[in-house]
């Protein structure tokens, strides 16, 4: 099982690609998206065969054998980097050469090999994967009487199949019959969608009876339906079968990839086979999304880039007017032979001659552009997520999941996080809904506090312990207390209903009517616990669940579900004992979003026709019948109670209907339901609004869904961290305030702003015309924004803390044009806002604004497929992968298990990572400006004519040997302070949103350092070594000597000078920076002993010149401390004088030990 | 009661709490992945300002003054005789005087010794303003070819020295051709003064970079003639004039090895040394030294390493004396929680 949730999870990675994927399958004539036929049981038949569909066999890989060569490398050099060194390494094998061509392409040969193989490993990784899942089983009909095993890979359209328990389906099928005679079948979707719940399909009537080998023999039948698309919910088509048209619905699919559960075995005829599956055609790559450190990165690139072709440009002007001067008398250099010269020295043409130098200089220099920090950073981010991935301290044991980081692009922004937008079900919430009070006949029962209650009553304590933690012992905020509840979701507390004793309830025959719609009203399946006799039930929300556990606690258990009919165990006053009730089932009218409500139509023992229905409240009031009003009034004020403790709440009717009534809408009904187009669901959502009316209203319910553990403590860190917390929430607007409450969002001393357009005056608006209310409500909206804006600047010198609460009409509005940014401006000055009753777009639309206009990082954080476009709008999606299904987690760039582990993810993780790349790359600059310039000032003590100072070997060493490992180390090991510092002084975080360790500034003083180190590093090596004899034996100090000494300085230099910044030295740190050392001496040797036709000037330079030498070894020292010291000069003025934020922490650190 | 619930909650609260956790996806715990390795964590504190300014201190200045005094030891005589060498009437046209074959080129120079010189004294000519780390120049050379006969018609790199009358030059190449050809003659007192050539190159030089039966052949027979003439019927490994040039010098400025005078000289010597004055640095400006210089452990007389120890040693005692005195005066903790300047502008929580 983990396996397998793992590759769920892989199928927004496995990237397929427009190449890999066939087109779509358009057959000429076919209209748009619904021309697919599908031949059963005849997929050879000379009409099927010519559909030519692609078959079953699926490739998720980027590359074959054939083109993983030429595409890969396509995908290499579309770095720019990466094309300038091919470029030189293509130059360098004309005269132009300041060095021998294999060593300008050595390391671009090992850098880009080094992702190639990377990418070569990760793809061949997909294939092994592709060739287990094309090579399963399965079992087709062969056309004659009897099944066969083959492979997935050999299905074709058409084919019948049989599929047993708890096999996958190897492609989408039309579902025909399974074991069970009524037609259903029950599937876990997981793999799509991480749901783990059973999801129950039902067959055609008619298909039914295909239950035997035998059967199939004549089974023949057309299905014309949609195009292969992604949706993973719908599917229009109709089946032309015994010379009938048939409908087909989602209900008779199922999708690749899903399981059968609890069913023996069903048949089914392929209906979409490989890529056309609904499951392949969902798996893209998600948007990618690039960090600001990057984005900022590749301009320093530039930066670097216009460097390098200034100073070359430089070198060549100078080198253009020497060279012109040769031919002067007094400047007449005849031991390089001016009178002959090749066009690259000639001084008679010196405009050509410098524009060759140019191109020279352009190789020379090459080593400004850091060839190996792309792949540098690709692998410390892959640590530093592995990392995050590994971190025991974000690992749910409840749920058992560890934090996945499923981009490691974004790593550092984590650190730079300066909103936090997030979704509260689920999210802030368990999302495990426990029934707490309800409201029948116009009573209210129930008598427990919810949380909100509990901490509007405690806020005031909370008032003066702001900064401490909060105290651990609050009973509510543990997910897990749940259990200790005899019953999960079930709270409700009240002896007027409990055991029975509701029959003495005035109205008992409305509470009956009211927990019978409870324990009917629903799509929830029992599952009988075969030992214990128990039964616990499998619904599609937590809401549900909670209706249908609180109806058997009272004494109306729902034990049986068939397709046509739903059981219950049910107390019966009159006769005072449990009977069994069976209510014939005729339709479900199922919930969705924009019905915001759901109906059942059932037959009772004693033929009656009743409409069951429950929905939100605002929806059920609107088709009240005028008889049904009685509890209205009641129920409203009891419901505006409920939200105000923070509970959800769901309003119960029902209806009777005729016999005629019923007929004469069921007609009308099925024929929307068998309708084969686009805007099928629109009609389906009509006709069933035509049944749904008249209703007379029986209570309310309240369901409370408990805060996760730790939620306030953690938004409590995340506040002190300058963190600014939005909510988007779909709730009322009393639900969020409370909910605000108790997760100390809101605090009794803030000023809350309330925006909404839910007051009387409003009310009164809404008579008008359509357009003058838009205008009215507008104007509403923007006056109330002004309003707010001029109370919170007057009072903004003041302590006074606002907290803005908006509700989703109102947000419409503010999102306009012309109010946004006075909205902003508005929530900008806000610690908290609160978008109560917004549709998921309107997430997504509030994300966008407020990381548009404030440039600053948003992180937005949810659990469920509505927040996957706030996910995707955001810098960072952080998924929960908790209660609601994967959608989210798929779609996120992070994924978390429970809310309080963003404070780790941020404060640490976040913390870590942003230090430690913008440390990375700022040293990655200084170690090749060091390097660079040192050649330039050596050229322009060798007359400009592009000689290089090294030997041409240690140029190419240079970025993948001896400064390589330790850049790494410092990107994977280093921080500043240890994580437990970091959840104590939140504050830290700052840092990163300032953006202190990445900003302007400080890269260009990076920069300057590296041309100081370089200007240090020249000038006192060569005064050092200069004309004067080298050693005892009195040789003097050629090119080669002086190259090796200086090389010997560089390396020394620039690897102590990340010692210098490291806040936290290992075992590690010291292998690779002083091995990097070390190995250089080595490399020397080694070298050095080869040839002198391979190794030319650097032939036994070290052992015979330079280590004998005191002179070599004390300049070394002297150079390299001397290079460091205006750095650690400017670090301990920095530290003494003007200390950063971290200093501080740090000093505080070592002072309490 | 809230004892009772913390004892249960431990256990899972999701659906399925029964199942055993036969393989938990919880992270192993090893100090790596954890990122608790065992670390020293370096803050720059007073404590470690102070100590490692004064370590530096204390450790260069030591090191300053024996080079220093290693350098001071040093008796170095420098003697530029390219202006003095060309005789009064062709000092209008230098050029036209070097490039004369017919001109007599002898010069003869006296040197004073100013101190004890102690053997071997080791003999430098030095040229200036000649760029022998130039590109074009520093290519010029067949290192095949000098290494094996072999390898003799290798000379592509060596243009335009490469070929002469049709056949390789054998050593080709710039650098080769223009190899610097004054010589010296010492005597002191009308003694003459031996002056030893052997061993003044490296000696992988010698051995590995150049052929002991490669001769010169056809060498300085083109149109121009360039420097020095070489004996043809002496390997290029026992030319060690030769060898020391082609050992390319990377600054302009540059000394080359000469020999080595293996007596003493005395204080007040008069050395007389007779020059041939045939190279031409006047074409382009350059200077022609004569050199001669003892060495000690450090090698040869430079005072900037020294000097160089002993200002940085000396600065870095000094910063280390003011933080001293900084934090005698004026004591300040680190730690001071009132420098937390986030805390002000943090949107949250006014206490």
């Amino acid at each position: 099982m983990p396996g397998k949730r793992r590759r769920a999870l892989h199928l927004c990675e496995m990237g397929s690609f427009p190449c890999a994927r066939p087109p779509p399958a358009g057959d000429g004539g076919g209209g748009a998206g619904y021309s697919r036929v599908v031949y059963c049981n005849d997929p050879g038949c000379p009409e099927a065969t010519q559909l030519d569909y692609p078959g079953n066999a699926i490739s998720t890989t980027r590359y074959t054998v054939a083109n993983f060569i030429p595409k890969s490398l396509f995908e290499q050099f579309r770095r720019v980097a990466n094309v300038f060194f091919l470029i030189v390494g293509i130059v360098s094998f004309s005269p132009l050469a300041p060095y021998r061509a294999v060593s300008v392409l050595l390391p671009l040969i090992v850098v880009v090999g080094a992702t190639m193989i990377k990418e070569a490993f990760e793809d061949w990784r997909r294939k092994k994967q592709d060739i287990e899942v094309n090579n399963r089983k399965v079992q087709v009909y062969d056309g004659t009487r009897a099944f066969y095993q083959t492979e997935w890979k050999k299905l074709r359209v058409g084919d019948i199949v049989k599929v047993e328990k708890d096999e996958f389906f190897p492609a989408d099928l039309l579902f025909l019959s399974s074991s069970f005679d009524d037609g259903i079948c029950y599937v876990e979707t997981m793999n799509l969608d991480g749901e783990t719940n059973l999801k129950r399909k039902q067959c055609l009537e008619v298909t039914t009876t295909l239950h035997n080998e035998c059967s199939f023999h004549k089974f023949k039948a057309l299905i014309r339906c949609e195009d292969p698309n992604e949706k993973l919910y719908s599917f229009i088509g109709t089946m032309q079968y015994q010379g009938a048209q048939y409908p087909l619905a989602p209900q008779q699919i199922l999708l690749r990839d899903s399981k059968l559960r609890n069913t023996q075995h069903i048949y089914g005829v392929v209906i979409f086979t490989g890529h056309d599956t609904k499951v392949m055609q969902n798996a893209m790559d998600p948007p990618s999304k690039r960090s600001n450190i990057e984005r900022r990165m590749d301009k320093i690139v530039y930066v670097l880039f216009s460097g390098l072709v200034l100073i070359a440009s430089t070198g060549s002007i100078f080198f253009g007017i020497k060279t012109k001067g040769e031919i002067s008398d007094r400047n007449y250099r005849w031991y390089i032979r001016p009178d002959k010269s090749s066009i690259y020295f000639d001084p008679s043409r010196v405009a050509l001659a410098a524009f060759f130098h140019f191109l020279t200089s352009l190789m020379l220099y090459g080593c400004l552009i850091p060839i190996s920090l792309y792949i540098s950073i690709e692998i410390v981010k892959v640590l530093q997520s592995t990392f995050i991935n590994q971190d025991r301290e974000m690992y749910c044991e409840e749920t058992d999941k560890p934090a996945c980081a499923r981009t490691s692009n974004l790593n550092e922004e984590l650190g730079q996080v300066n909103t936090i937008l997030s979704d509260k079900t689920g999210t802030l919430t368990c999302n495990s809904m426990e029934f707490v009070k309800c409201s029948i006949g116009g009573v209210g029962y129930g008598s427990g506090l919810s949380e909100a209650e509990e901490a509007v009553r405690r806020g005031s304590q909370y008032e003066s312990s702001e900064l401490k933690d909060p105290p651990i012992s609050s009973e509510g905020y543990n997910c897990a207390a749940v259990t200790r509840k005899s019953v999960k979701g079930f709270n409700f507390k009240d002896d007027r209903l409990m055991n029975r004793q509701w029959i003495k309830e005035p109205q008992s025959d409305v509470i009956q009517k009211f927990f019978r719609i409870l324990a009917i009203c629903h799509t929830a399946i029992p599952l009988v616990n075969n030992s214990s006799g128990d039964i616990s039930y499998e619904a599609e929300s937590p809401d549900e669940a909670a209706f249908v556990t609180a109806a058997r606690e009272l004494g109306f258990q729902f034990y049986e579900r068939t397709q046509t009919s739903i059981s219950l165990h049910e107390f019966d006053p009159n006769i005072g004992r449990k009977v069994d009730r069976t209510y014939k089932l005729l339709n479900i009218l199922e919930f969705s979003s924009t019905r915001k409500r759901m109906s059942v139509i059932v037959k009772t023992e004693e033929d009656q026709l009743l409409l069951f229905c429950k929905g939100a409240d605002s929806v059920i009031f609107e088709r009240l019948a005028k008889n049904g009003q009685e509890f209205e009034a009641k129920t409203k004020c009891h419901i505006n109670y409920y939200s105000e403790a923070g509970l959800r709440t769901l309003a119960i009717a029902y209806r009777k209907l005729s016999v005629e009534e019923y007929k004469k809408w069921h007609e009308e009904f099925l024929l929307a339901k068998s309708s084969v187009n686009a805007d099928r669901d629109a009609i389906v959502d009509e006709t069933a609004e035509k049944i749904e009316r008249d209703l007379i209203l029986v209570g309310a319910t309240a369901v409370e869904d408990r805060l996760q553990k730790g939620v306030p403590e953690c938004i409590n860190k995340l506040a002190q961290a300058g963190i600014k917390i939005w909510i988007l929430t779909g709730d009322k607007l009393e639900t969020a305030i409370n909910i605000g409450y108790a997760c100390q969002v809101l605090r009794k001393c803030m000023k809350q702003i309330v925006i909404t357009l839910d007051t009387p005056d409003i009310d009164a608006l809404k008579k008008g015309e359509n357009n003058a209310i838009e205008k009215a409500l507008h104007e509403s909206v923007a006056k109330q924004i002004r309003d707010a804006h001029s109370q919170v600047s007057v009072l903004k010198g003041s302590s006074g803390l606002f907290a803005l609460i908006i509700d989703g009409n109102s947000l419409a509005f503010a999102l306009s044009r012309s109010l946004e940014n006075l909205f902003l401006d508005l929530a900008v000055d806000c610690a908290f806002v609160i978008c109560c009753r917004t549709s998921p777009k309107q997430k997504a639309l509030v994300t966008r604004l407020v990381k548009r206009s404030t440039r600053k990082t948003t992180l937005a954080i949810g659990d469920g497929a509505n927040d996957v476009g706030m996910l995707q709008e955001a810098d960072i999606g952080v998924g929960i992968s908790g209660v609601e299904g994967m959608q989210a987690v798929m779609s996120s760039d992070f994924a978390i298990a429970q809310f309080r582990f963003l404070e780790r993810l941020l404060l640490v993780h976040g913390h870590w990572c942003y230090r430690r790349i913008a440390a990375m790359i700022c040293y990655f600059f200084y170690k090749n400006i060091t390097f660079g310039f040192i050649l330039f000032w050596f050229e322009a003590h060798a007359f400009f004519s592009g000689q290089p100072a090294y030997n041409d070997w240690y140029i190419s060493f240079y970025n993948v040997a001896f400064t390589s490992l330790p850049v790494i180390a410092l990107g994977v090991f280093d921080k500043d302070v240890p994580s437990r510092i970091c959840l104590k002084f939140p504050s830290l975080h700052q840092d990163g949103v300032h953006n202190i360790f990445f900003s302007w500034p400080r890269i260009l003083g990076w920069m300057l350092n590296g041309v100081c180190s370089s200007v240090i590093i020249y000038y006192f090596t060569t005064s050092a070594i200069l004309q004067q004899p080298f050693n005892k034996d009195g040789h003097g100090a050629g090119t080669d000597i002086l190259g090796a000494a200086m090389y010997t300085c560089v390396v020394w230099t620039v690897n102590c000078q990340l010692a210098l910044c490291l806040g936290y030295f290992t075992w590690i740190h010291h292998v690779f920076i002083w091995g990097s050392i070390f190995f250089w001496y080595i490399f020397l040797i080694i070298y050095g002993s080869f040839p002198p036709t391979i190794s030319t000037t650097a032939y036994r330079v070290f052992l015979e010149a330079c280590a004998p030498s005191p002179l070599y070894w004390l300049s070394t020292l002297f150079v390299v401390i001397s290079a460091l010291l205006p750095y650690f000069l400017y670090s301990t003025f920095q530290r003494t004088f003007f200390p950063k934020y971290y200093n501080i922490i740090q000093s505080v650190r070592l002072e309490n030990h | 009661m809230n004892s009772k619930g913390a004892s249960t909650s431990g256990g899972d609260g999701t659906r399925d709490s029964s199942a055993p956790r036969r393989n938990s996806k919880k992270p192993k715990y090893s100090k790596f992945t954890q990122q608790e390795l065992p670390a020293c964590k370096p803050i720059l504190t007073p404590a470690w300002i102070i100590t490692s300014f004064a370590l530096v201190g204390l450790v260069f200045v030591p090191i300053g003054l024996a080079s220093l005094s290693a350098s001071e030891q040093v008796v170095e005589i420098v003697d530029r005789y390219d202006i003095d060498c060309i005789p009064e009437q062709f000092q209008k046209n230098q050029l036209a005087y070097i490039q004369n074959s017919e001109t007599n080129k002898t010069c003869t120079r006296n040197l004073i010794v100013p101190k004890k010189m102690n053997s071997p004294v080791y003999v430098y000519y030095q040229l200036d303003n000649f760029y022998q780390n130039h590109r074009r120049y520093v290519k010029s050379r067949s290192d095949k070819q000098l290494r094996s006969t072999a390898y003799e018609q290798v000379t592509d790199s060596c243009k335009p020295e490469d070929k002469a009358n049709g056949s390789a030059i054998v050593p080709c190449g710039l650098i080769a051709w223009s190899l610097f050809n004054d010589t010296y003659k010492f005597s002191l007192d009308s003694k003459v003064l031996e002056v030893n050539k052997k061993n003044i190159a490296w000696k992988s030089d010698q051995d590995h970079k150049f052929g002991s039966d490669v001769y010169p052949k056809n060498f300085q027979s083109g149109e121009l003639i360039g420097g020095a003439k070489l004996n043809a019927s002496i390997p290029l490994s026992e030319q060690e004039d030769l060898i020391v040039w082609m050992r390319t010098a990377a600054l302009p400025t540059f000394r080359k090895l000469y020999g080595k005078i293996e007596v003493d000289l005395e204080l007040n010597d008069k050395i007389t040394v007779v020059i041939q004055n045939n190279y031409n640095t006047y074409g382009f400006g350059g200077k022609k030294k004569l050199v001669l210089s003892t060495t000690t452990w450090i090698g040869g007389k430079n005072d900037f390493l020294g000097v160089a120890y002993l200002t940085v040693g000396g600065m870095c005692l000094f910063l280390a004396i003011c933080f001293v005195l900084l934090y005698v005066f004026k004591p300040r903790t680190l730690g001071d929680p009132s420098y937390l300047s986030w805390n002000r502008n943090a949107a949250g929580h006014p206490s």
